[in-house]
């Protein structure tokens, strides 16, 4: 089958371009570097079917990252090349089309947002662009589909015009003098768009841009969180789903090892939906009751912060507070994703330069970046005690963060490059690529998080009748109670915490602890081991040596930081 | 760097040259040199910052932070110890 690859610069609407042409919807951000693993679809090509690629974005075809380095061995695979390139800036663009061009692989250029050249003051001549690079030029804008039924009439177009290697200086001059004949700059007016950045770049303004961003994400994310659970989901869980539960558990015989791992616990005709623990309760109940209202609410937010364009400017002020833990500003995207999920997060560090920094970037994030499952639990748990308690909770993984952040930017040998971006324009978040975004995210954590949750709730129910459990517990009450102050029950919870974090809290609801005892437990399970899914990306990732070493670093963490807490609370 | 005074072209003194850090906020200029290794400067090339391209300083962040530029209608951040290391030429004050 042949095979097309979508190449161009970082931000340029690869991705966008990639849902328009094989309908498979990929995330599309407004920063660079927000595909860092290859997306396959499909498209029509004449009577034929051909593979689509979907490629990270690279500067040149020296890769600096391992984001690039993907793209660069996609390249070696490709039958003809989609080259993305921004209308907007088409010189610096116009650096890979050359290298990709004495790669003798047919080609075809798609000058993509379009629409941005008019307002923008740029005017370029198409005629002559294609002359002088010898390959179908096609003007595109990914966001609306304009140009888009273009480009697909002339990918069979594409064609290799055998154009000699350079070096990095002639090319440089040849692209010069591609300009000086195609481009024409007029001048225009400041939108109130550059007033923004320009302000959000300022140490003082940005700053408190800075913190009204992220404080309004925080209440807007509650608000909707909540408003989900109290209007819509518990209504439903407790008037329709309660009385079915009822009907079931009495047709069930009200006990005994099916019961209870269907139904779980039922104390006097109440449903606990939080504490009984069969699957069609609390099962269901965690992941859609608890978890979902918050995954929705925290994907809202992040896809609008992602699709204005504000994340990189955040990365600009970041990046002196990042530097004393090791890293440079753009990390700050990671960390955030990695409030939603830590396996994303610790994907795109891939985007960072050097091994050391991914390394400090992903221990910290699985150590001390709550995910969104997580972080619901621990609302729904720790809140119902107060919200100082919540603070705490927060202000202690805060905590860790800048410390262990230090300490390991003191003691993790090698170097950590410096913050070097492309910041892209405000941009006013299209709704619908916002919504599509949403729904992609929160179907794939459903798809994900549903079959392990129950599974875990189903481990929890056999291996209590198992006692396997009580035989854990006792062996480690030394550290669980006389370290941690925990009852020795709560090991059961840092166990299961390996599968699921937000199941794995839930068992710490019916243990009757003090709100001192709780805090303790959310910090200790958040920052011990991370679940399933997270260990098996940072062994993909950071291969097994650094892995064990995280893990490592981990575990002694999360006890001394559960230990001081302890001793405080 | 030449120690005293400018060149001059057109009669008119010309400035000597800076490093970006040491550019000022709302300056613009032309960059002359980088003066970086070779992966640094195809970093740097590969965003728009070759020599003889004008640059104007957008901010910089106190405490040696980045330095944010205007090249090509599109703004980029550079560390500071990468700034340090571009040489621009201020353009002349009319
Ligand atoms: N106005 C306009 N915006 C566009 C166009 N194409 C893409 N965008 C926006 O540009 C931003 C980047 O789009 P992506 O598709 O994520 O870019 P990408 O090339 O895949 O980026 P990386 O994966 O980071 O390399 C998003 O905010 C898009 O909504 C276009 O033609 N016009
Ligand atoms: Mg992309």
């Amino acid at each position: 089958m042949t095979r097309i690859l979508l190449m161009g610069n970082p931000n340029v609407g690869k991705s966008a371009l990639f849902s328009r042409l094989t309908g498979v919807q990929a995330i599309v951000s407004n920063y660079p570097g927000t595909t860092i693993n290859y997306t396959r679809g499909y498209m029509k090509l004449g009577e034929e079917t051909a593979e689509v690629i979907d490629v990270p974005g690279t500067y040149t075809l020296e890769p600096t990252s391992e984001a690039e380095e993907i793209a660069l061995r996609l390249l070696d695979s490709g039958d003809i090349v989609i080259n993305v390139a921004n209308a907007i800036n088409l010189e610096r663009n116009l650096y890979l089309t050359l290298q990709l061009l004495e790669r003798g692989i047919p080609m075809v250029v798609a000058l993509n947002l379009w629409d941005d050249t008019r307002h923008r003051g740029v005017d370029i001549d198409l005629e002559k662009l294609r002359g002088l690079l010898g390959v179908p030029v096609i003007p595109t804008v990914a966001l609306t589909g304009e140009g888009v039924k273009e480009l697909v009439e002339n990918v069979p177009r594409a064609i290799s015009p055998h154009r000699p290697p350079g070096t990095r200086d002639q090319r440089w001059a040849n692209i010069g003098k591609i300009i000086e004949q195609v481009q024409r700059i007029s001048h225009r007016h400041h939108t109130w768009r550059e007033r923004l950045a320009d302000a959000s770049v300022n140490q003082v303004s940005g700053g408190l841009i800075a913190l009204a961003a992220l404080a309004s994400s925080f209440f807007v994310i509650r608000f909707i969180g909540e408003g989900l659970i109290n209007y819509v989901l518990d209504p439903l869980f407790n008037n329709l789903w309660a009385p079915v539960i009822l009907k079931l558990s009495q047709l069930l015989g009200g006990g005994g090892f099916l019961h209870d791992i269907v139904v779980g616990k039922i104390a006097g005709g109440e449903i606990n939906f939080l504490q009984s623990f069969g699957l069609l309760t609390s099962g269901l109940y965690v992941p859609l009751g608890v978890v979902l209202p918050y995954i929705v609410a925290f994907y809202l937010v992040l896809g609008i912060l992602e699709d204005t364009g504000y994340l990189p400017r955040l990365a600009v002020l970041m990046d002196t507070i990042l530097h004393r833990l090791g890293l440079h500003g753009y990390t700050i995207i990671p960390n955030l994703l990695g409030l939603g999920c830590n396996v994303p997060a610790i994907l795109a560090t891939r985007i960072l330069e050097s091994k050391r920094e991914r390394f400090i970037a992903a221990t910290l994030i699985s150590i001390a970046v709550p995910c969104a499952a997580l972080q619901a639990m621990i609302f729904g748990l720790v809140g119902a005690r107060g919200l100082e308690y919540v603070a705490i909770v927060y202000g202690t993984l805060f905590a860790v963060w800048i410390i262990l952040g230090i300490i390991l930017n003191h003691t993790v040998k090698g170097f950590s490059p410096e913050l070097l971006i492309e910041i892209p324009p405000y941009r006013l978040p299209p709704w619908r690529a916002v919504l599509q975004k949403l729904w992609l995210r929160t179907y794939s954590f459903l798809a994900e998080a549903i079959p392990i949750i129950l599974g875990a709730i189903l481990a929890v129910n056999i291996l209590y009748i198992l006692g396997v459990f009580n035989a854990i517990a006792n062996f480690t009450a030394p550290v669980v109670t006389g370290l941690l102050g925990l009852p020795k029950e709560a090991v059961t919870a840092l166990v299961i915490g390996f599968l699921r974090k937000d199941v794995a809290l839930g068992m710490l609801a019916p243990l009757a602890l003090t709100s001192g005892q709780l805090v303790v437990g959310s910090v200790v399970l958040a920052m011990l081991f991370p679940c399933v899914a997270t260990f098996v990306v940072m062994l993909r990732e950071l291969g097994v040596v650094n892995m064990l070493k995280a893990v490592g670093i981990m575990i002694v963490a999360a006890l001394v930081t559960g230990g001081i807490l302890n001793l405080i609370l | 760097m030449h120690r005293f005074g400018g060149r001059f072209k057109d009669n008119k003194p010309e400035a000597d040259p800076v490093t970006l850090a040491q550019l000022k906020s709302g300056q613009s200029g032309t960059v002359v040199d980088i003066q970086g290794g070779h992966r640094m400067t195809d970093r740097l090339n590969a965003l728009g910052i070759i020599p003889g391209k004008k640059i104007t300083k957008a901010s910089a962040m106190l405490m040696r932070g980045p330095v944010t530029i205007e090249v090509d209608r599109v703004e980029v951040a550079i560390g500071f110890g990468m700034a340090s290391k571009v040489m621009v030429r201020p353009d002349r004050v009319p």
